[in-house]
């Protein structure tokens, strides 16, 4: 396959789009990078996810895949020949789609909702919130990796992925709340996993640079403070 | 080797219709417990810690929560089967998966508030709901099912809200017969299988059942 035959829509501050290209990395799969511009949304990302012009957006011969964890599965169905993402077993597979969704319909926004808490006592209540999910997700980590360095075990696999493109973002609430929330004693194992995700070599090269993160955060923060009307 | 299958159910809900719905279609035997959710079953909590809902799945023991994630186990273990959920094309899966996941973000909460409320929230509720309503319809267009000619997962995570079309109309004030034909004709043709027919409520029992839940829940406020 050509380089020009997959492209990815997307945006280097997204922890979605980020996942989109750890699959594609882990796969070795060559692809075009498209940055989306937003402001106004480009014509490619208006017809290639009408449904919800966001990204990333997927674009392999032509034909859109939306949604990242249906990117990264499908990425695992085509390219089947290189490393598996998903686990072979059904169960584990269950269990690592179970996670990935509380990670997706729950914890994540609670930690994005941190940044934009009204008060010190919603803030301290998110942030407690986000610790006790963390305290769910070593208890996972633990079950699921049996003693091995990730969730799929040897070699990151789709909850690791799901996961750890969560972590820079993590790294920016921590840093804007002076708050420690990946905590070395409460949730040693994920603390671990958390690093060594991080060095990853499918990961660390699109991994976003935690200052980055923080500059862009509060530039969308004074953006939506100068658009919110008092 | 005798499989031991459990599923942890609430009659009206349509996660756990999903999951019968997907049972049904690969004809495995399983037995089904009722649960009382305002008096959750000690093998509830323990089998499904985190969010303490239906349904859930006991598979020899083991336990799988959240209904479409069960609805692909189902397909992959009771796979050598003459009726497969998802295809079997990479391009076709992940379009299935979306549109599932479409339904699931789209349909549930906004009917809730369809059928729940009155005034200004009800008629914002039900203009996105005609929105979500109208896309469905344009991605059926003229096929038999979601997937083409196969009864597949995006028909199974979406034939349960049929139970709901009664209760929509009649609280909101529209029809859907009238706006959405297609969508109508394709939940008729659903409703011909067995497999659904003996999983989704008939319309009317659902219309009690949910106006006394909205009468409870506006009781309690």
């Amino acid at each position: 396959m050509t380089k020009s035959e997959v492209k990815l829509l997307g945006a280097w501050p997204s922890p979605f789009v980020m996942r989109a290209r750890i699959a594609l990395n882990i796969k070795s799969v060559s692809y075009e990078f498209l940055e989306e511009t937003f402001q106004p949304k480009s014509q490619l990302l208006l017809d290639s996810n009408p449904v919800y012009k966001k990204v990333p957006v997927l674009i392999n011969q032509d034909k859109p895949i939306c949604e990242s964890l249906i990117i990264v599965q499908y990425v695992d169905d085509v390219w089947s020949s290189g490393p598996s993402i998903l686990p072979s077993e059904p169960y584990d597979r269950a269990i690592a789609r179970f996670w990935a969704t509380y990670l997706d319909d729950k914890w994540y926004p609670t930690l994005r909702s941190v940044r934009g808490a009204k008060g010190e006592d919603e803030r301290k209540k998110l942030i407690k919130e986000v610790g006790e999910g963390l305290t769910l997700l070593e208890d996972a980590l633990n079950k699921i990796s049996r003693g091995k360095d990730f969730f799929g075990g040897d070699q990151i696999g789709y909850l690791d992925i799901a996961f750890g493109c969560f972590l820079g973002w993590l790294r920016v609430t921590e840093s804007l709340t002076g708050v420690k929330l990946l905590d070395q004693v409460k949730t040693p194992c994920l603390a671990k996993w958390a690093e060594r995700f991080c060095a990853h070599g499918a990961v660390k090269d699109v991994m976003p640079q935690t200052e980055k993160l923080v500059e862009f955060a509060k530039m969308l923060m004074a953006k939506m403070a100068a658009s919110t009307p008092n | 080797m005798a499989d031991e299958v459990v599923l942890l159910d609430f009659w009206p809900s349509p996660f756990g219709m999903r999951v019968r719905i997907a049972l049904a279609e690969k004809g495995i035997h399983y037995e089904g417990r009722e649960e009382d959710l305002s008096n959750k079953s000690p093998l509830l909590l323990k089998m499904n810690p985190v969010n303490k809902q239906i349904p859930v799945l006991i598979h020899n023991g083991r336990p799988i929560s959240e209904s479409l994630i069960i609805v692909q186990y189902i397909d992959e273990v009771w796979s050598n089967n003459k009726s497969p959920l998802l295809p079997s094309d990479p391009y076709q899966r992940a379009n299935a998966r979306f549109w599932a996941d479409y339904i699931d973000k789209k349909i549930y909460s906004t009917g809730r508030l369809v059928w729940g409320t009155t005034g200004e929230v009800q008629e914002k509720a039900k203009k996105e709901l005609r929105e979500s309503f109208r896309v469905l319809e344009k991605e059926l267009a003229e096929k038999t099912y979601f997937g083409g000619d196969m009864f597949g997962l995006v028909d199974v995570a979406l034939i349960p809200f049929y139970s709901w079309f009664y209760t929509l109309e009649t609280t909101a004030n529209f029809s859907i017969t009238e706006e959405f034909p297609r969508l109508v004709s394709w939940a008729k043709r659903c409703m011909q299988r067995d497999s659904v027919s003996n999983s989704v409520p008939d319309q009317y029992k659902i219309y009690d059942f949910l106006l006394d839940l909205k009468n409870k829940m506006h009781s309690i406020q």
